[in-house]
């Protein structure tokens, strides 16, 4: 739905400093564009709930830090979102790749698709769903929204296969 | 190795002093418990509450974040265990401002003292070095460790060190000495300064 250069640009825009990251088939075609760009640096973890602890650091060390994972590192993420923003209570932002929102031909019957949402509720992580390419600005405002309000906040990206 | 170990506070004090003035030491579980019986400073991170073994992935991000301080993580054996691939996550990042010390007791200390899956098996040096990590070390006896310590925490990283202790038993885990988001904002001020 985006290509990586719109995604770098983002970033970029934004003073995005660092994205810790571990990739799926979507958000991982951005990573190119990203390192090319040469503002952020990625930082690859093994496991999602590394990410979000690897990014409170960074917070808290004074850099402007951004979680991109996909919906699956989400379910596998539930401590270290619980620790981070709940008992530290740090508004780490995210972007999250939501698996076979826009068809299941890979994954029918994908249950990503009764999980993502409420569980991201359950965190009370305040989260916009994109499913089209002209909703590519409401990255940026809802990132700018979530900082003034020094909350936590999350993009949702509509994906299309495994 | 094999034979008797050292005490982990005893081997955790050799942390305190041999620390500089403008590094940060993150503690987690039994670590915390004993670094808090020990005079403090602002740059000290009790990581408690905590996401479980997540100390070091708090440690790569903090080490990323200021490239001009050293960055101690005192882990435990148990807590590793729960982020291995955390070794190949800091192994990639280069950071070399990081030092990762694991005490290794071959238990769960805090919950009881309750043994990890293979206790006095898992060699942590050979999988730092798997991991990648440029400088190992390793330690049973404390007068080596406290002879090297303000050498090895100096030295150019990422660093890894494989600490065998004794375990304590019966001793409870370690309190939160506070809410943690006062906590953040004021380590967020410590390291503006």
């Amino acid at each position: 739905m985006f290509t990586g250069e719109e995604i770098a640009g983002v970033f970029d825009e934004l003073g995005i400093t660092h994205v810790v990251t571990v990739p799926d088939s979507t958000i991982g075609q951005w990573q190119g564009a990203i390192e090319e760009r040469g503002r952020t640096r990625l930082v690859r973890v093994c496991r999602e709930g590394e990410a979000w602890e690897v990014a409170a650091g960074l917070h808290l060390g004074g850099a402007r830090p951004l979680v991109l994972i996909q919906c699956t590192g989400l379910f596998e993420s539930g401590d270290a979102i619980r620790n981070v923003l709940h008992d530290w209570k740090l508004p780490i932002f995210s972007i999250i790749g939501y698996r076979s929102y826009l068809n299941q031909d890979t994954l029918p019957g994908d249950t990503c698709l009764v999980f993502t949402e409420p569980v991201l509720d359950t965190w009370k992580v305040d989260y916009k769903l994109l499913t089209k390419h002209e909703q590519l600005g409401e990255i940026s405002a809802h990132y700018t929204a979530c900082r003034d309000a020094k909350k936590p906040g999350a993009i949702l990206v509509a994906e299309g296969k495994a | 190795m094999s034979g008797a170990r050292m005490s982990g506070r005893d081997a955790l004090a050799v942390v305190h002093r041999a620390r500089g003035p403008r590094d940060v030491v993150v503690t987690t579980m039994a670590t915390s418990r004993d670094w808090m019986t020990m005079p403090q400073t602002p740059l000290d991170v009790i990581f408690v509450p905590s996401a479980m073994g997540h100390a070091t992935s708090l440690g790569l991000g903090l080490a990323l974040a200021q490239p001009n301080r050293r960055v101690v993580v005192c882990n435990g054996d148990g807590s590793m265990l729960m982020n291995l691939g955390s070794l190949v996550s800091i192994s990639g990042a280069h950071v070399a401002n990081l030092t990762l010390i694991v005490f290794d007791n071959g238990v769960y200390e805090v919950t009881g003292a309750q043994p990890t899956p293979a206790p006095n098996t898992v060699d942590y040096a050979a999988i730092a070095r798997g991991a990648g990590f440029p400088a190992v070390h390793a330690y049973q006896d404390l007068e080596t460790w406290s002879a090297e310590a303000e050498q090895v925490l100096s030295g150019s990283g990422p660093t890894f060190v494989w600490l065998r202790v004794d375990a304590a038993r019966g001793i409870p885990g370690p309190r939160s000495p506070g809410p943690a988001g006062d906590r953040a904002r004021a380590l967020q001020e410590a390291l503006r300064a």
